[in-house]
């Protein structure tokens, strides 16, 4: 009987010193290395890029590839919000408060030209951009974007998680960001 | 029932009060002098040879440059003989109030309260006059021609770049 091959990834140790029986690192790799390789999304889907993400979500792109084929549809076990699609104003401040439900450390995405700068929905009514309510970390440009678009988005996320030091959420720059958008008071 | 019919039996009551009279798009076009408006469709409505028992929908119009500009458009149905009429009204920017006609369709509600979000048409009478689509901080009436359609905030889109 040959060998089966393993049918799961095993994601690659960061940099550090190695000896027998010996690995040393900084925490911050550590957790970074857990964190991005278990990212639970909210998905906020409100128009087409909501259904290209159903498919990336789905057998064929697979986002569980990624360890995040665990959706948190409540906002308070949420690592990432992925909003995908149209803001109108009167969603706005639903937007908001879904971000501020989350604990941190949180992500956001901004999936497609809606939800990255209003697209073509240039309209007293729509939302320019999701950034002028909640700070954004990845921006997934297109109309709508490609299921490999939203990972490589998906991936931009990963690399940030994975690099980001535990000073930063405590940091006064990361409290400032917070209180120009009004949700540190 | 044909239009003259609709048009007879409705000069009979409001000669006075009708300002103009066309076919458009196969439909009566009756265009009533605001203070009768909701006379007219009770009169429309509640007369058993008219019979117009529904009311399709109402909404707003803005033409700035008439004397009249900002306008209501309701759209009645004879549900038995299946015949539609169209009547307008027009009221000035100064005063834009009409009666409300939830008393005679409930159906009005909402769509009087819409008329009332974009276009600023005061319905007298009506039980909920507050915005229904739009943000409720909106301070001003989006469809008016008067306001840009384009969000004023938006600071990426030069026209250089497109090439206006």
């Amino acid at each position: 009987m040959g060998k089966v091959p393993p049918i799961y990834n095993i994601a690659a140790p960061p940099d550090g010193y190695e000896a027998p029986g010996l690995f040393a690192t900084t925490l911050d790799k550590v957790i970074g290395l857990a964190r991005k390789n278990s990212i639970w999304p909210l998905p906020f889907a409100t128009s087409c890029c909501g259904i290209e993400f159903m498919a990336t979500m789905g057998a064929h792109y697979d986002l569980g590839r990624f360890g995040s084929e665990r959706l948190s549809f409540s906002p308070r076990q949420a690592d990432l919000l992925m909003v995908m699609g149209t803001i109108a104003k009167k969603m706005a401040p639903v937007v908001q408060q879904v971000y501020e439900q989350m604990a941190e450390p949180r992500w956001v995405l901004a999936v497609g030209a809606c939800a990255s700068s209003g697209g073509i929905f240039d309209t007293y009514s729509v939302l320019q951009g999701i950034d002028r309510i909640v700070p954004v970390d990845v921006y997934v440009p297109g109309c709508p974007p490609r299921p490999e678009q939203i990972i490589d988005g998906f991936m931009k996320i990963q690399a940030q998680v994975g690099k980001e030091t535990l000073r930063r959420r405590y940091s006064q720059e990361y409290r400032d960001l917070l209180t120009k958008y009004g949700i540190l008071k | 029932m044909d239009n003259t019919l609709i048009i007879g039996k409705l000069y009979q009551q409001f000669s006075n009060d009708i300002l103009n009279v066309d076919v458009s798009s196969d439909m009566l076009s009756v265009t009533i002098a605001h203070p009768v408006i909701h006379e007219v469709i009770r009169f429309l409505k509640e007369n058993p040879e008219l019979d117009f028992g529904f009311l399709t929908t109402l909404c707003g119009i803005h033409y700035p440059d008439r004397g009249l500009p900002l306008g209501v458009v309701y759209h009645l149905h004879n549900l038995r003989e299946n015949v539609r009429v169209r009547i307008k009204t027009f009221v000035p920017l100064t005063d834009p109030s009409l009666p409300t006609i939830t008393d005679l369709f409930s159906a009005a509600n909402w769509m009087e309260r819409e008329t009332y979000d974009f276009y600023g048409i005061i319905f007298q009478g009506h039980p909920d006059l507050t915005r229904i689509l739009n943000v409720e901080y909106l301070d001003f009436f989006p469809l008016r021609k008067e306001y840009p359609l384009e969000d004023p905030t938006r600071e990426d889109k030069d026209d250089r770049y497109f090439g206006r």
